[in-house]
């Protein structure tokens, strides 16, 4: 066979496949907004779950993700970006520094479920929290803290040495430097990595399984160490081990829609942001 | 001065937090392995209870796995544990009754230790499981001690049956196959479409088309795994036992299948990059002898990026082997040594997702269950390690 | 022998050629020079039709090898690169053993008969006189050898696969001076072969290798003579500027 003819059925073959990826990711969006979007109302939103979890709304689930968000994030982006900051800006280049980002980069590739394992022993057993927001929170927050110290670090890097000389060269100090040139111009992609975190944190099961998640639990959480309902996991209750599996399906699939647009959102306003801050 | 001050303090809480990562990671550590070794030393029969056999027998000790088939009778003849050649005459709560008159035993069992005690001595063969508190000074049998859990009996146990009575049975060779089938199966699945997805945009598609598909391939990795599970549980189990003509469609193919796909994103980025990162001096080298695009692509740009591809292509079976909620909704979750996809797996984080809301606190399940916690640390720890080793010694970062 | 008639080359808005007309002898040594981004480079890319990766690019008029017009429709790339090789600015072996560098292109084509690759490689280290230096360690990685030794590699490469043209864009320039006369000793030696054209910086040697010389300036073809005109009877002012070293 002819190279180039070699070459144009090797590339429609890649072409296809390329497109097939895409395929699976509009497969799965479609296809859980084409079954999930019938749910969707007012009521859903906004009421506890009835009959066994077969009717109502999915409120508690979505307001113990928002807690756990809010919880993990007010932990760890100030965690991650200070990290950010002084691993960038202060540490010379040498073995602290690569054993630093080494760690990082360990944490980010241990799996979710020993996060759980870990909350629990550390801050369900240990700390006697119990199952609980506080506990839920920590464990997410430790698991969003790699990406926001990489994007922090990230978009620090990115920031032109020029402006710090310029500011140096006026007598400024290095903290100061920091604090009123380098931060405000990293300030949108540090954002990014915030964005990028929710969306990790609002979608991950394994790590709330042993530390906060209530099975069922009708009624909105009043403190931090309280359990509470959460999207991810409601959706696997629902999923797997409801009282009815089938007659819950309808009720997942609108739990799965709410909790994949979150994502969604997530993803779109990092991607914007990204591209407003490249353009300019 | 006092602004100096307030600086240095700045500063140090900067430096503090900065440790966040590096501390986490030793508490990770920490926790998961004093647990986890806890367990080894443990001995996994049930609390209050003890074997015992005729003192003419020279049986010391036994191991967990040999117990229990024992009691599943798999085992019946005391020459197969290096004794002499006879039967093994199995003795419970349940078969001494049937040994035993009503009035032998008493009406509220109050002479069950004697009836014990009268078989064990008088049968050479016995094998007996009774309650800790019948063995008194006048127990004429002798006790055989059931061996602790160690490394080599977690690694070459068989069967992982933690709540079996009397004695639990903790071998993870069937988790360790499970999760190794269904990983290996989803980066077969995944390399080949997310190579493909890798080269067609870095080498064929336009700018325009790459911009497109580039946040689309990490929308793919944003998607929760809960959801992919969903979706799995929804549509490919269903479609799996159709197809097969199954009775369950929940098998190790189909968590091959879902992990693939999740598996596609890393694999698509990382090689990506190294594609990218292949200088275009190459490329035209190649060009110019005339060279069509796809060979240049096969004999040269690939050999070139072939170490981001391995890299890849281990990120994503480490991403694999680590994945929880997903596996755990569609692999079925019966621990089976078995290479055939289409029955039901279970891997390690879905044993430990399934098992640790049952498993009391302190108990040696719990301890169990943090033990396989530390075998996945360190699988996906080593991975991190080697492609940190790699990507150092390639240069590039 | 190459014709070029009236070659007007975009990349985006910018006119990068204007008008530009010439013929390139063939078993000739013909040089283009001038200074930086005025060109030649540009040119000497179409001819192999290397420029065709990039995109936004744009090409009027007409670019005949051995009297085919080459960016005719029913011309394939692949074959005409064959026929017209190139050596780039830097040494660009692949990160193969030295053997498989040579065999490259002749695999490309698909020969299969591994004693012929043979011959042909060790005839081609030859002609690219490097064969003394390698002879032991064909099987070694050609990224180790040094700078000169991977350049004249790259001409074997090139010269593998029995071009009839061999485009050349300032191949020493990343070379020390004893690299520069090997490669210079070869590109005379080549001549008698093959048709050279070759892009240069350095003036010096234009005089010492080609035949004829086109001098470029801002995307216009200024002169083009025999060499020895060029740099000691230049017809135009803004060649004798250049060639005296008035700028550039």
């Amino acid at each position: 066979m002819k190279a180039i003819t070699k070459q144009k059925i090797v590339f429609s073959i890649l072409k296809v496949m390329s497109f097939m990826v895409i395929a699976i990711l509009f497969l799965i969006i479609g296809f859980i907004f084409v079954k999930g979007i019938g749910v969707i109302n007012w009521g859903f939103i906004s009421k506890m779950p009835e009959e066994g979890m077969l009717k109502g709304g999915i409120l508690p689930a979505i307001v113990g993700t928002l807690c756990l968000i809010g919880g993990s994030m007010l932990f760890a982006f100030p965690i991650g970006v200070f990290s950010g900051i002084y691993i960038n800006e202060f540490l010379k280049d040498g073995p602290l520094k690569r054993f630093m980002r080494l760690m990082t980069d360990n944490l980010a590739g241990i799996p979710s479920i020993v996060f759980g394992l870990f909350g629990m022993a550390l801050f369900v057993n240990k700390l006697k929290f119990g199952d609980s927001i506080l506990a839920g929170s920590l464990t997410l927050g430790i698991l969003a803290l790699p990406v926001i110290i990489r994007t922090t670090e990230e978009a620090l890097r990115s920031v032109d040495d020029l402006h710090r000389q310029a500011s140096y060269a006026l007598g400024a100090s290095k903290l100061y430097t920091i604090k009123k040139v380098v931060l405000p111009i990293a300030l949108p992609n540090i954002i990014t990595g915030l964005i990028l975190a929710i969306g990790r944190v609002s979608g991950e099961t394994a790590p709330i399984l042993f530390t906060v998640a209530a099975y069922f639990l009708p009624k909105l959480p009043h403190s931090l160490f309280e359990q509470a309902m959460a999207l991810p996991y409601h959706l696997y209750v629902l999923a797997t081990s409801g009282t009815d599996i089938e007659k819950a399906k309808p009720m997942a699939f609108g739990t799965a829609l709410i909790l994949i647009t979150i994502v969604l959102i997530c993803n779109l306003l990092a991607n914007l942001i990204r591209a407003k801050f490249k353009k300019k | 001065m006092f602004k100096k001050l307030s600086q240095k303090i700045q500063v140090s809480i900067l430096a503090i937090c900065s440790l966040a990562t590096s501390v986490t990671v030793i508490l990770i550590i920490i926790f998961l392995f004093s647990e986890g070794i806890s367990f080894l030393g443990m001995k996994p029969t049930e609390e209050g209870y003890v074997l015992a056999v005729n003192t003419k027998n020279n049986l010391s000790s036994i191991s967990p796995e040999l117990c229990k088939k024992v009691f599943d009778q798999e085992v019946d003849n005391w020459s197969q544990l290096g004794e002499k050649d006879m039967p093994i005459e199995l003795v419970n709560s349940d078969q001494i009754a049937t040994f035993y008159s009503e009035e032998a035993i008493g009406s509220e069992m109050e002479y069950l230790d004697t009836c014990y005690n009268d078989y064990v001595s008088k049968h050479e063969g016995a094998f007996a499981v009774m309650p800790k508190n019948y063995v008194t000074s006048k127990f004429k049998g002798r006790i055989v001690e059931v061996q602790e859990n160690s490394i080599a009996s977690l690694v070459t146990g068989r069967e992982w049956f933690p709540t079996a009575k009397p004695i639990a049975q903790f071998g993870i060779l069937p988790l360790l196959m499970g999760t190794l089938i269904v990983s290996l199966g989803a980066i077969l699945i995944a390399l080949p479409f997310g190579l493909a997805c890798a080269i067609y945009m870095s080498e064929i598609a336009k700018k325009g088309r790459r911009k497109i598909m580039k946040p689309l391939v990490e929308l793919l990795a944003g998607i929760p795994s809960v959801v992919y599970g969903f979706f799995g549980l929804i549509v490919i189990v269903p479609l799996i036992q159709k197809l097969f003509h199954l009775d369950v469609g929940e098998t190790a193919l189909a968590g091959s299948i879902i992990l693939g796909i999740m598996a596609l994103p890393t694999i698509i980025t990382i090689s990506e990059d190294a594609l990218r990162n292949v200088p275009n001096a190459m490329r035209e080298a190649s060009l110019a002898m005339g060279a069509t695009k796809w060979q240049t692509i096969y004999k040269v740009v690939i050999p070139y990026a072939i170490s981001g591809i391995t890299t890849a292509a281990v990120l994503g079976i480490g991403r694999a082997i680590g994945e929880t909620m997903a596996v755990l909704m569609v692999t079925g979750n019966a621990a089976n040594v078995t290479f055939n996809y289409l029955k039901p797996v279970r891997t390690i984080p879905a044993t430990i997702a399934a098992e640790l809301g049952e498993a009391p606190s302190g108990g040696i399940h719990f301890k169990a269950l943090f033990a396989l916690g530390c075998i996945l640390f360190l699988i996906t720890m080593s991975i991190n390690l080697y492609v940190n080793f790699v990507s150092k010694r390639r240069g590039v970062k | 022998m190459i014709q070029i008639k009236n070659v007007n080359f975009y990349y985006k808005d910018f006119h990068a050629l204007t008008d530009i007309n010439m013929q390139i002898p063939d078993k000739a040594v013909t040089a283009f020079i001038g200074p930086s981004g005025c060109g030649k480079s540009t040119l000497l890319r179409l001819i192999n039709r290397m420029n065709d990766l990039i995109d936004g690019t744009r090409l009027t008029g007409n670019i005949l090898v051995e009297g085919q017009d080459i960016y005719d429709k029913k011309v394939e790339v692949e074959e005409l690169r064959k026929k017209v090789g190139m050596v780039f600015q830097k040494p660009n072996p692949f990160p193969k053993t030295i053997f498989e560098n040579v065999a490259y292109g002749l695999r490309v084509q698909g020969m299969k008969n591994e004693s012929e690759i043979k011959d042909r490689v060790e005839d081609a280290i030859k002609k690219a006189a490097l064969w003394s230096e390698v002879e032991r360690i064909l099987n070694n990685n050609a990224t180790n050898l040094s700078g000169g030794q991977q350049q004249r590699l790259c001409i074997a490469r090139c010269l593998a696969v029995e071009p009839h043209v061999i485009l050349m864009d300032e191949p020493a320039s990343a070379l020390d001076p004893i690299s520069t006369a090997k490669i210079e000793e070869l590109v005379l030696d080549l001549k008698s072969k093959y048709t050279i054209v070759i892009v240069t910086h350095n003036m010096q040697q234009a005089l010492r290798i080609s035949d004829n010389t086109a001098f470029f300036y801002l995307g216009e073809l200024v002169e083009y003579n025999n060499t020895r005109d060029i740099f000691h009877n230049p017809a135009q002012e803004k060649t004798k500027n250049y060639v005296t070293g008035q700028f550039g």
